[in-house]
């Protein structure tokens, strides 16, 4: 289970609305201690409905499609792309009509190889059409970005979808297909990140198998892999104290899958959790105790020193790897900015994931 | 460096001993500098507010999509083109009233809003959520909250009755704009889901062909780089430009008489220097340097006058501005640093153009004196001559010109053109009249006095032409003002045909005033008209609403019209147009226009042409009744009353009581009448300002000329003392000389200013305001001009001549003791 | 010190050539006083000239020192004139801005050789303790051309050329101007060349030299 997990994300969905009124510095952390008033709890209990938890939950303050995908071209060459929807909500309340709603939109894309890296990022307001999510059938816009799902798309597996995004000089078009169902986090889907109170609700489809077409700078090429789709709400933001984070998805070679992370606090302290993710869907929250995350390298990145290379071990799966980026300069220069970028790893286990790193 | 420094010393040492000389050249450049960086520094802030009004949320500098044929279209296409990765961001625009005050409503969608529209004002993060969230704010101007009279954070009405959200300062933002979220901007001017424009951001991608997303509905204006208001002003900035260069060249004018003189009288001083071994090239470089360090010095100085004179000038030109153009500019001057190093500039540049000649003469200079140079009346043929034939290839131009161009700089080329044609044949034909005056002159006298004159021509002529060109100007200028101002007024009361004028706060209160005043047997008659605006070819144009009345019949001026023109208004299927906006869109009597209006185009036939000075906006006059129909929001707020004159007082008094109405909602004819001619001298106040100006430095031109010859003329004076006529009468006659070659000057100056001014009304005018004008001369105003010139030659001349008056005796010896 | 071989210059005026000087052979020895007469444009002053380098030379040798005056640039001739020759004038041509004392230092400031003790004896022997804060059209003919005197001499030159130095003088001035500056050659060592109308004045130097039709007769 992956409680915290949240944060990360909530980071992301707190500045949103800091962040687009002019894509200049985000200012600081204000508002991410703010409280959930007027706001709809997260209660431990809640029963999973699909499709319509596909769809948005405009009564709670934050939600997010977080999608990302290691894939190879003909060559063999490795890449990486993101596509994520930030859903915030500016005010409690009922939801307005036309341009009077308070919902604001996000949304990120960045493609990665080894010799490059592309981001870009959009924004809108609720209420008029320009961006928005629908449960069935489903489909998540905002521009010409979307992430939909076709006639046959299973509510349980969230599958197959089709996802498109494009930058000035990157575009990419894939389709997502999954033979598992989604995978709640936490209890349940009740993810809780602190001991004041504060959860999300969570889940996941670590399973997919992606195929389509990746451009940078009009050539086009096809590509296949892996993707990894998060779903996640909340109304309560990061705990003041927490001054950011380390992310993993790991897809194992093996067919299991591992997230991990590590929140930092501002005495220094940092909690890891984790969470496996069996071939066969079964998840199994990781102890803390049990997880040694330990950065090997920095990279020097937009005037910060970043650590892209970790050294992580759990010693009671016999687990013990090598984590490499594909490529170091995975900076996300977006109004809020962040590192994350596709990695790979060796050791008792090898594959491919993505690693997230905030706060720097 | 030693030594440069030494001869620099040395150099420097001649301004001691010339402490005048010294004067002038720093009053020359001081004047040049700061005129002309004055003028700039005008410019510089009338430009930033054309800007600031141009850039407001995308204004005319951002690539822009439109409806062709509608003032508004359907939301839903923003929706279509963003899907379709379009990066467009949408404006709903129109206008409101306050307290019966008409402003423009920009309501804006800050999230999609491009950030690279021109110098829009932006929110500020933390601003966003205010912005848009319930109740949201208005963003405003300080100035138009001081106008509204209300206090940030305000909430007030519209005149249908809505309240706007808070208002909010927002100091980038240009004056008598509202800006307001989109969503609040549909629900106050009623246009739910329905934008104005959508402005087109940088492209993400590669968006989908328009025609295949929206068809013809919408099409793309690319963005302007001049906008309609530099458009409309750019004749008075190139006006003012005008006369910041006139004077700028008068300046240097004088520099170049006190640079000449003082390098005349160091020839030998630079002779010695060159003899005691300073070499050629280091006595060059020092007097350059020399230069450069007065130029600087001056231009600083200069500055800060200019500073002073365009903080003096500001109010007026605003004034002037918001007069012609209604365009806004602070009244409040900022500098950017640019122009002080402009100014600094141009001052050095000034200062060596205007030295240039002396300087080389300086670099060629031999060591040894060459033999004494030839007859002066040699000299002074060949440059006549010379001068004359650049004289007859300028006129040249400006015939050519004349002929051939189009646009406005054609326009003030044929007067820059004319101007410097004539400066430079002037000094022929003051030659030729004094030759036919030394021809005709009996007694030696009097032939001394002609032919002296003639001689001193040379010396004096820099400075005659600087008055040539300052007076004409004067009376170009003048003769235009005048023609404008008569005109004006013989229009304007024909234009008010009403007695009493009443404007409305809201269509309601139109309605019960209306109702009041049928009971009042003093109101003979009620006119109600209303004015609404569309948009014709890109412009904006006013559509004004008259009712069907005899009163407008007998005095409304119509310059060219249609047989039974009034009767044919009524129907509502035709119009009149204004003169301007009949040449903009060249439109003749018989044409068709075509008018965007909410329920379709509008066919209007063109029966008649009218004048309609000073307005910045074309105007289409149509019936009332029809107007309203074609624009249903047309506010009804606007009533004329035909009341017998004793009356007026007691009816104005009446509906104030009743309506609550303040002088600015209810006025009698006479009020507006005066109001209306207020505003137009304000209007020009900045060229009467102006005009003086440069013939104060004309004036100083003439004088310092004068005081730099004093010296120079002493040998000519003292034989004639020592023959036996006495200094006051030399005195005397010196001032005649001055006078009369001032008088023929001024003489000269009177036909050309009329040629100005004619240029000015039917060729200058006609391009920047598209109205033609009579011509009037008005002979007082000459004779008055021919004096003041006269007064001021006297009153330059005055102080030499004292000085020669008083001279002692023992300076007149010195010239035979020091003859060489 | 001071060696002219066959110096010629050629004129033109209204087109028509003028030979000034046709072939002129002067020696002058340090501390040597030598008085140069002849008519009017007999060449005298246009041999000053091209000695002093203010003019240069169609064709000959002037050699001054180690230095050959005729082989040199422009720039070469002014500081031939700043560091090794004094000139005095007709016209006295002093600097009518500068005061008495500033008109005496300035060549030798320029020079870069301004030497106050010297410049205080100078101004002792030649009479203008009194004169030297004022300006030039404040003095008399007499004491401006000492002034002048003084200026070319304050750089301790080579060699003095005075061009009709006594021109615009009395005669009872010129003889005391002349005996001044004789005496200030001779506290220098310098060479002194002076060209002269008067035979009286020509007399009382070392030697005398006449220009005739160009040549040294």
């Amino acid at each position: 289970m992956s409680a915290e997990a949240i944060s990360r994300r909530s980071f992301a969905g707190g500045i949103a609305a800091l962040a687009l009124a002019h894509r200049a510095s985000a200012q600081g952390y204000a508002g991410l201690g703010e409280t959930a008033d007027g706001f709809a709890k997260v209660m431990p209990g809640k029963a999973f409905s699909f499709p319509t938890d596909h769809g948005p939950h405009p009564v709670f303050r934050i939600e997010w499609w977080y999608l990302t995908a290691n894939l190879v071209d003909a060559s063999g060459a490795a890449c990486g792309l993101q596509w994520t929807l930030f859903r915030q909500a500016a005010q409690p309340g009922p939801q307005g009509e036309g341009w009077a709603n308070q919902q604001v939109w996000m949304a990120h894309a960045a493609v990665t190889r080894a010799d490059t890296h592309r981001f870009t990022e959009t924004f809108s307001r609720g209420g008029v059409g320009q961006a928005g999510v629908t449960a069935k059938p489903f489909d998540a816009w905002i521009d010409d970005w979307e992430m939909k799902g076709l006639d046959r798309t299973d509510d349980r597996t969230l599958a197959p979808l089709t996802l498109k995004a494009s930058g000035t000089d990157f575009s990419y078009a894939l389709t997502l297909e999954a033979d598992r169902p989604v995978v709640l986090q936490g209890d349940g889907g009740y993810s809780r990140k602190s001991e004041r109170g504060q959860a999300s609700y969570y889940y996941s489809q670590p399973f997919y198998r992606a195929r389509g077409t990746l451009t940078i700078d009009d050539r086009p090429v096809d590509v296949s892999g892996q993707a990894w789709m998060d779903r996640e709400w909340s109304s309560q933001p990061l705990d003041a104290d927490q001054t950011g984070w380390d992310w993993l998805s790991l897809h194992l070679s093996s067919g299991d899958k591992l997230m991990l992370y590590r929140l930092r606090q501002k005495d220094g302290k940092d909690y890891p959790f984790g969470n496996w993710i069996s071939a066969g869907g079964g998840t199994q929250m990781i102890a803390s105790g049990d997880i040694r995350m330990m950065p090997k390298a920095t990279a020097d990145v937009a005037g910060r020193s970043l650590p892209v290379e970790w050294q992580i071990a759990i010693p009671s799966r016999s687990f013990s790897i090598l984590c490499k980026p594909l490529n170091p300069r995975a900076w996300m220069g977006t109004g809020f900015s962040y590192w994350e970028g596709p990695i790979s790893f060796s050791g008792t286990h090898d594959g491919v994931g993505y690693l997230e790193l905030t706060g720097y | 460096m030693r030594r440069a420094l030494w001869i620099l010393a040395v150099l420097l040492s001649h301004w001691r001993r010339h402490k005048m000389q010294f004067a002038t050249l720093l009053i020359g450049l001081i004047a040049a500098t700061a005129l002309w960086s004055g003028v700039q520094a005008i410019n510089q802030q009338a430009r930033s507010a054309y800007d600031r009004a141009a850039a407001t949320f995308g204004g005319v500098r951002t690539a822009m999509l439109v409806a062709p044929n509608a003032a508004t279209f359907p939301q839903e296409l923003f929706i279509k083109l963003r899907r379709a990765g379009w990066p467009v961001s949408p404006v709903l625009e129109g206008r409101v009233q306050i307290n019966g005050r008409s402003l423009r409503l920009l309501g804006i969608e800050p999230v999609t809003l491009p950030a690279d529209v021109g110098n829009a004002p932006r929110l500020g993060a933390a601003d966003l959520s205010s912005f848009v969230a319930p109740p949201g704010q208005t963003l405003v101007a300080r100035e138009t909250l001081a106008d509204l009279q209300e206090p940030e954070g305000a909430a007030p009405a519209i005149s249908n009755g809505a309240e706007l959200p808070p208002l909010r300062v927002q100091p980038q933002l240009a004056p008598d704009v509202l800006v307001v979220d989109i969503g609040v901007a549909q629900r106050l001017l009623s246009k739910p889901d329905q934008v104005s424009r959508l402005l087109i951001g940088q492209p993400r991608g590669k968006p989908m062909p328009l025609a295949s997303v929206v068809g013809e509905q919408l099409q793309r204006v690319e963005p302007n780089a001049e906008t309609e208001l530099e458009r409309l002003t750019d004749s008075f900035h190139l006006n003012l430009t005008a006369f910041g260069l006139l004077s700028f060249f008068v300046g240097l004018f004088i520099v170049n008489s006190a640079v000449g003189l003082a390098f005349e009288q160091r020839l030998p001083m630079l002779r010695t220097l060159r003899a005691c071994g300073a070499s050629a090239r280091l006595v060059n470089t020092v007097l350059v340097v020399e230069l450069v360090a007065l130029a600087l010095v001056a231009g600083l100085i200069g500055l800060v006058c200019g500073y002073f004179i365009a903080a003096a000038l500001l109010p007026d030109v605003a004034a002037s501005l918001r007069g012609l153009y209604g365009a806004r500019i602070p009244g409040q001057l900022t500098l950017r640093p640019e122009w002080w190093l402009a100014g600094i500039g141009i001052s050095v540049a000034g200062a060596l153009v205007a030295a240039a000649t002396s300087l080389i003469k300086a670099i060629r200079m031999p060591v040894l004196a060459t033999a004494q140079p030839g007859a002066w009346q040699q000299r002074q043929r060949r440059w006549l001559i010379l001068q004359s034939c650049a004289a007859c290839a300028v006129f040249a131009v400006a015939l050519l010109l004349l002929h051939y161009g189009q646009s406005l700089i054609a326009g003030f080329g044929v007067l820059a053109a004319l101007m410097l044609g004539a400066a430079l044949i002037l000094p022929a034909f003051l030659d030729i009249i004094l030759l036919v005056g030394q021809r005709v002159a009996r007694g030696p006298l009097a032939l001394w006095f002609w032919a002296d004159s003639r001689q001193q021509l040379s010396g004096l002529s820099l400075a005659l032409m600087a008055l040539l060109l300052a007076l004409a100007v004067n009376v170009g200028v003048s003769t235009m003002v005048d023609t404008f101002s008569r005109t004006f007024i013989g229009w304007l009361n024909g234009r008010l045909a009403a007695d009493v004028y009443i404007s409305a706060s809201d269509n309601a209160q139109g309605v019960a005033i209306r109702s009041w005043l049928k009971d009042r047997s003093e109101v003979q008659g009620i006119l109600s008209g209303g004015r609404a605006e569309a948009q014709i070819q890109g412009q904006s144009v006013e559509l004004l609403g008259l009712p069907d009345h005899a009163l407008y019949r007998e005095r409304w001026p119509l310059l060219e019209a249609a047989p039974r023109a009034w009767t044919r208004l009524v129907p509502g299927n035709a119009a009149f147009i204004s003169e301007q906006l009949s040449r903009r869109l060249n439109v003749r009597l018989g044409d068709v226009v075509e008018v965007p209006a909410p329920g379709g185009t509008w066919e209007l036939d063109i029966v008649g042409i009218y004048a309609d000075y000073g307005n910045p906006k074309g105007q289409l006059t149509v019936n009332v009744a029809a107007l309203i129909r074609q624009f249903p929001q047309t506010p009804q707020t606007r009533i004329g009353l035909i009341v017998a004159r004793e009356n007026i007082s007691g009816l104005i008094a009446a509906l104030q009581k009743q309506f609550g109405l303040d002088d600015r909602s209810v006025a009698d004819q006479a009020t507006v009448r005066a109001e209306s001619i207020r505003v137009f001298n304000r209007t020009f106040a900045v060229t009467s300002a102006l005009n003086a100006f440069t013939l104060g430095v004309a004036g100083i031109a003439l004088l310092t000329s004068l005081l730099t010859l004093a010296n120079s003329r002493l040998p000519q004076l003292a034989p004639l003392w020592a023959i036996g006529i006495t200094r006051p009468r030399l005195a005397a006659i010196e001032l005649t000389k001055t006078l009369s070659v001032a008088l023929f000057t001024a003489l000269l100056a009177v036909p050309l200013g009329l040629l100005v001014a004619w240029c000015l009304i039917a060729i200058v005018n006609v391009k920047a305001f598209g109205w033609r004008l009579p011509f009037h001369v008005f002979p007082l105003q000459l004779i008055e001009l021919v004096a003041v010139a006269l007064l001021a030659s006297l009153l330059a001349a005055l102080l030499p001549v004292a000085r020669l008056a008083r001279m002692q005796p023992a300076n007149l010896i010195k010239v035979f003791a020091n003859e060489r | 010190m001071l060696s002219i071989r066959n110096l010629s210059k050629t004129f033109s005026s209204a087109g028509e050539p003028v030979h000034v000087l046709r072939g002129v052979d002067l020696d002058l020895k340090a501390g040597e006083r030598v008085a140069l007469t002849g008519e009017s444009g007999s060449g005298k002053s246009t041999l000053l000239h091209l000695i002093a380098g203010l003019d240069a030379a169609d064709g000959g040798t002037i050699r001054l020192e180690e230095i050959e005056v005729t082989k040199l640039s422009d720039a070469g001739r002014a500081s031939l004139r700043r560091d090794r020759i004094g000139l005095v004038f007709q016209q006295f041509n002093l600097i009518p801005s500068l005061s008495v004392a500033d008109n005496l230092a300035f060549q030798a400031r320029i020079a870069g050789r301004h030497d106050a003790a010297w410049t205080k004896e100078l101004v002792e022997r030649l009479g203008l303790g009194s004169l030297l804060k004022r300006y030039p059209e404040q003095i008399s003919g007499g004491q401006q051309q000492r002034v002048a005197i003084g200026r070319a001499l304050a750089t301790k030159p080579s060699l003095l050329l005075a061009d009709e130095p006594t021109g615009n003088l009395d005669e009872a001035t010129a003889e005391d101007v002349l005996a001044l500056t004789r005496d200030l050659v001779a506290r220098t060592g310098c060479g002194f060349l002076m060209v002269t109308h008067s035979l009286h004045l020509a007399a009382t130097l070392d030697r005398h030299l006449t220009l005739h039709a160009g040549r040294i007769a």
